[in-house]
């Protein structure tokens, strides 16, 4: 495996192992020294040319836990800001010698088009609309150390702003591959226009699924892709699809509450509910960070392959 | 570590170790390692997987018999320490679990073949940490020599010379699903004697 650009990339027996180094990697993170030589004398660059908290932390921890170097491109204060393209901003990155780029970027393909042109592997931090793969892998991650490998019969929502969500593409694939049934849950304006190919099913009432749900995902309403113009207002979307106290409360005891951030809180979920005893939330950014080391050791140094 | 294994044209060329032997060279080993620590109430048995934990376990089950001491048993999986990431297919053989602070102790970690060194080499990082411990000892069932670091074992079942191209089986109850223990020596058909590059 040379680049992780999406889960449609991955066989079953990739995400079982990708899941097993996770699981390998988390209890790496919780030693006193959370940290293996693996990837001793590699470098990883992440490149995001959208912002990004967490996914970015996540991956720059992830390659230091990993004994790699990391260089860190912001776009802010690089001459992409001089009108530089995005061939020639990674030509001239890979022309420093290095091994694994890590990338954002607005347009969905753009991981893609990066692997045709330079030798690193390219690992797909989210493209625009298209995929978030990481994710979809903490994300599994941490529901099979909740619930087992085999996610055959649980019954998962995805609930908002499905219509713009790489995480909800992503997710749907991965969850589907381990077995669980997957529902989208949002109004009509924030389902995508088909869900052909999606091995999902979809609804547009979230209340009456509430009770049979093993997990339930939040998704960010994401105002800088015209999310907010697409329902009434905050108010409403939060009246029929928040998850509020009330609704939390119709939720099994062992339901996963789960959202990959950034939260608004209030909106798409209540805040007493993001820190209530179900939330997950927390516990997806502990496992993001090993299942991304999961995917720069697999890329990087389990094949043998590489040298 | 077994070597070249995948070579259908092997030969048997000698069992190293019955079940028989193999019970009493536990035995002797658990004896030797209380008797070099005066006891065995400061150390810590940790098995390098995949066939270490199980060897650990049966040294550990020998101390608590004959000395009375239970002796705790970790596993130590070295993959993320190794010298040779990118040079061939690693995939971590199962968990690290140490259940006790190294910090103090004599670790004693248990393989079933000494080789070149480079896995006792990782499994000394690795160890490391988690801990400072006392000192770090080792334990094997067999020696085949053919060391590249300057490593040794502290108890040995059975030192054995070999060639590069032979290759030392073990087969355990625990971990390879056969009815009992034996540990073979297999090479390639005596042609000339010579040294078979691997």
């Amino acid at each position: 495996m040379k680049h992780l650009l999406s889960i449609a990339d991955l066989t079953r027996s990739d995400l079982d192992e990708l899941l097993d180094l996770a699981a390998s990697f988390l209890s790496v993170t919780q030693r006193e020294t959370p940290k293996v030589p693996a990837l001793r004398g590699r470098t990883v660059v992440s490149l995001f040319f959208e912002d990004s908290t967490r996914t970015r932390l996540s991956f720059e921890t992830a390659a230091k836990r990993l004994s790699a170097d990391v260089m860190v491109f912001s776009v802010a204060t690089s001459s992409v800001k001089k009108g530089e393209g995005l061939r020639d901003t990674v030509a001239t990155i890979a022309a420093m010698g290095i091994d694994a780029v890590v990338v954002r970027h607005a347009a969905a393909g753009a991981p893609r088009r990066i692997t045709e042109w330079i030798d690193a592997s390219i690992v797909n931090a989210g493209d625009g609309r298209h995929q978030h793969p990481t994710q979809a892998l903490l994300d599994a991650f941490t529901i099979t150390q909740h619930r087992g490998r085999d996610l055959s019969g649980m019954r998962v929502a995805i609930v908002g702003d499905v219509r713009n969500s790489r995480v909800a593409r992503s997710d749907v694939q991965a969850l589907s591959m381990l077995g669980a049934e997957v529902t989208l849950v949002a109004p009509p304006t924030l389902l995508p226009e088909t869900l052909e190919g999606w091995p999902c099913s979809s609804a547009v009432d979230l209340d009456p699924l509430l009770p049979d749900l093993d997990a339930v995902m939040l998704l960010r309403i994401q105002h800088e892709r015209d999310a907010s113009t697409r329902f009434p207002s905050l108010r409403e979307y939060t009246a029929r699809y928040g998850l509020t106290e009330a609704r939390a409360r119709r939720l099994r005891p062992d339901a996963l509450i789960m959202h990959p951030g950034p939260m608004n809180r209030g909106v798409e979920i209540a805040a007493a509910v993001a820190d209530g005893p179900q939330s997950v939330i927390g516990e997806q950014v502990t496992n993001g960070v090993a299942a991304r080391m999961a995917v720069l050791w697999k890329l990087l140094g389990a094949g043998g392959d590489v040298v | 570590m077994s070597g070249s294994g995948a070579d259908a044209a092997m030969v048997l060329r000698t069992t190293v170790f019955s079940a028989d032997d193999l019970r009493r060279a536990h035995t002797r080993i658990a004896h030797e390692i209380v008797e070099r620590n005066r006891g065995a109430a400061d150390v810590v048995l940790v098995g390098l997987h995949s066939r270490g934990p199980a060897i650990a376990a049966r040294l550990a089950a020998a101390i608590a018999g004959f000395e009375g001491t239970e002796v705790p048993v970790g596993t130590l999986d070295v993959t993320f320490h190794r010298d040779d990431v990118g040079l061939r297919p690693l995939h971590p053989a199962g968990p690290t679990v140490v259940p006790v602070d190294v910090t103090g102790r004599v670790v004693v970690l248990v393989d079933d073949v000494l080789f070149t060194g480079r896995t006792i080499r990782a499994a000394m990082d690795a160890t490391t940490e988690l801990g400072r411990p006392r000192s770090i000892q080792l334990a094997v069932l067999v020696d085949r020599g053919g060391r590249e670091l300057p490593i040794r074992a502290d108890f040995v079942g059975r030192n054995l010379p070999t060639r590069l191209a032979e290759d030392v089986r073990v087969r355990l109850v625990e971990t390879d699903e056969v009815p009992e223990d034996t540990i073979e020596l297999w090479g390639p058909p005596e042609t000339a004697g010579e040294e078979v590059e691997a």
